[in-house]
């Protein structure tokens, strides 16, 4: 039925690990071989589901890091000591492993390349995981939409993909702006503090530019952010995000 | 655990929705049948840690749907939304 091939419901396919990448201390990324993956969007995310032997199981979502174009699908972890599933995946799991995912799913938190207009990102820890995708699908793609990435982060060590945003920031059109809330090098002139409406109105591309907006991080992070741009003139529905509680452990 | 920390959206009941609808719902509107208020469903709250998953009307708080998954069957109450307007899938 040619009907059901493209309106096919959610299924679960085995990933082989094909290599763990440290990013810090606490997250990892997994670079996945995946049969007959159907392609993402830059921002989706995928299930994961870990089977016990006992037969029970767990399953969480988390954010596709690769780009489309790539050959293997990336997941970037990160482990929350109390989690059910973060822990094996940073921790237990070695390259030949397998684990059983779904996706891509999510067709909101998205960006496509094509629109003109600026982009804002906004992450809050491994919130910058999907924002990433994004830059990098930017690259991907030659396009020259205007970026901003606002990344929040409890000390540099606990920066993601720390090196590449470095290198990302001498591309023409693409900005990297850090803020340490606990701990910064000697040194530092940049921000030390939560992310806060004058921030956002220092760094933020103005409202009448049109810009769209993708926060990504944790609720309370999110939400301030959201309300703090929509305060600031942004439309509301120009504003995108996704929110992560503790459960994504 | 703060209350706040609980409260996720749309989004991660896609693959949810996944299991049970062969288009993507996070990216279909939908209108609160308490508030009217219409917005996108991967914009809308989601509480997941209760015995099922509930979705909450970001505007009015209005429970707009709730799944329940367990002992082979799945249970949808969607008495607090009005309509879904579905995006068509792109063919191919």
């Amino acid at each position: 039925m040619e009907r059901a091939a493209v309106l096919g419901r959610l299924t679960w396919r085995l990933a082989e690990v094909a290599d763990i990448v440290a990013e810090t201390a606490r997250a990892a990324t997994l670079v996945l071989e995946v049969d007959g993956w159907p392609g993402h969007r830059a921002g989706q995310h995928v299930d994961v589901r870990l089977t016990a032997e006992d037969g029970y199981q767990a399953q969480r979502s988390y954010s596709i890091a690769s780009a489309p174009g790539e050959r293997v699908l990336r997941l970037t972890v990160e482990r929350l000591d109390d989690g059910e599933v973060s822990p094996y995946l940073v921790g237990e799991l070695r390259r030949g492993d397998s684990i059983e995912i779904r996706g891509p799913v999510g067709g909101y938190f998205v960006w496509e390349p094509g629109a003109a207009q600026p982009v804002l990102l906004v992450a809050g820890g491994s919130g910058v995981v999907p924002l990433a995708a994004m830059l990098r699908r930017r690259l991907e793609t030659g396009a020259a939409t205007p970026m901003k990435l606002l990344y929040s982060s409890r000390a540099p060590a606990d920066v993601i993909y720390a090196n590449e945003l470095e290198q990302l920031a001498d591309v023409d059109g693409i900005d990297v702006i850090h803020t340490f809330t606990r701990s910064h090098p000697d040194g530092w002139e940049g921000y030390t503090r939560r992310i806060d409406a004058a921030m956002l109105a220092e760094v933020a591309w103005p409202a009448s530019q049109g810009p769209a907006a993708f926060v990504c991080g944790p609720t309370r992070l999110v939400e301030a952010v959201a309300d703090g741009l929509v305060a600031g003139g942004y439309p509301p529905a120009s504003v995108r995000t996704e929110r992560f509680g503790p459960t994504g452990g | 655990m703060h209350d706040d920390d609980l409260r996720l959206d749309g989004n991660s009941a896609a693959g949810l929705f996944g299991e049970l609808f062969a288009v993507d719902l996070t990216a279909a509107r939908c209108r609160c049948a308490g508030c009217g208020a219409t917005e996108q469903l991967a914009a809308e709250v989601v509480y997941a840690h209760a015995p099922g998953t509930v979705m909450r009307c970001v505007h009015c708080g209005n429970a707009m749907a709730v799944v329940v998954h367990g002992s082979g069957r799945y249970w949808l109450g969607v008495s607090g939304m009005s309509w879904l307007e579905i995006p068509e899938p792109a063919s191919g």
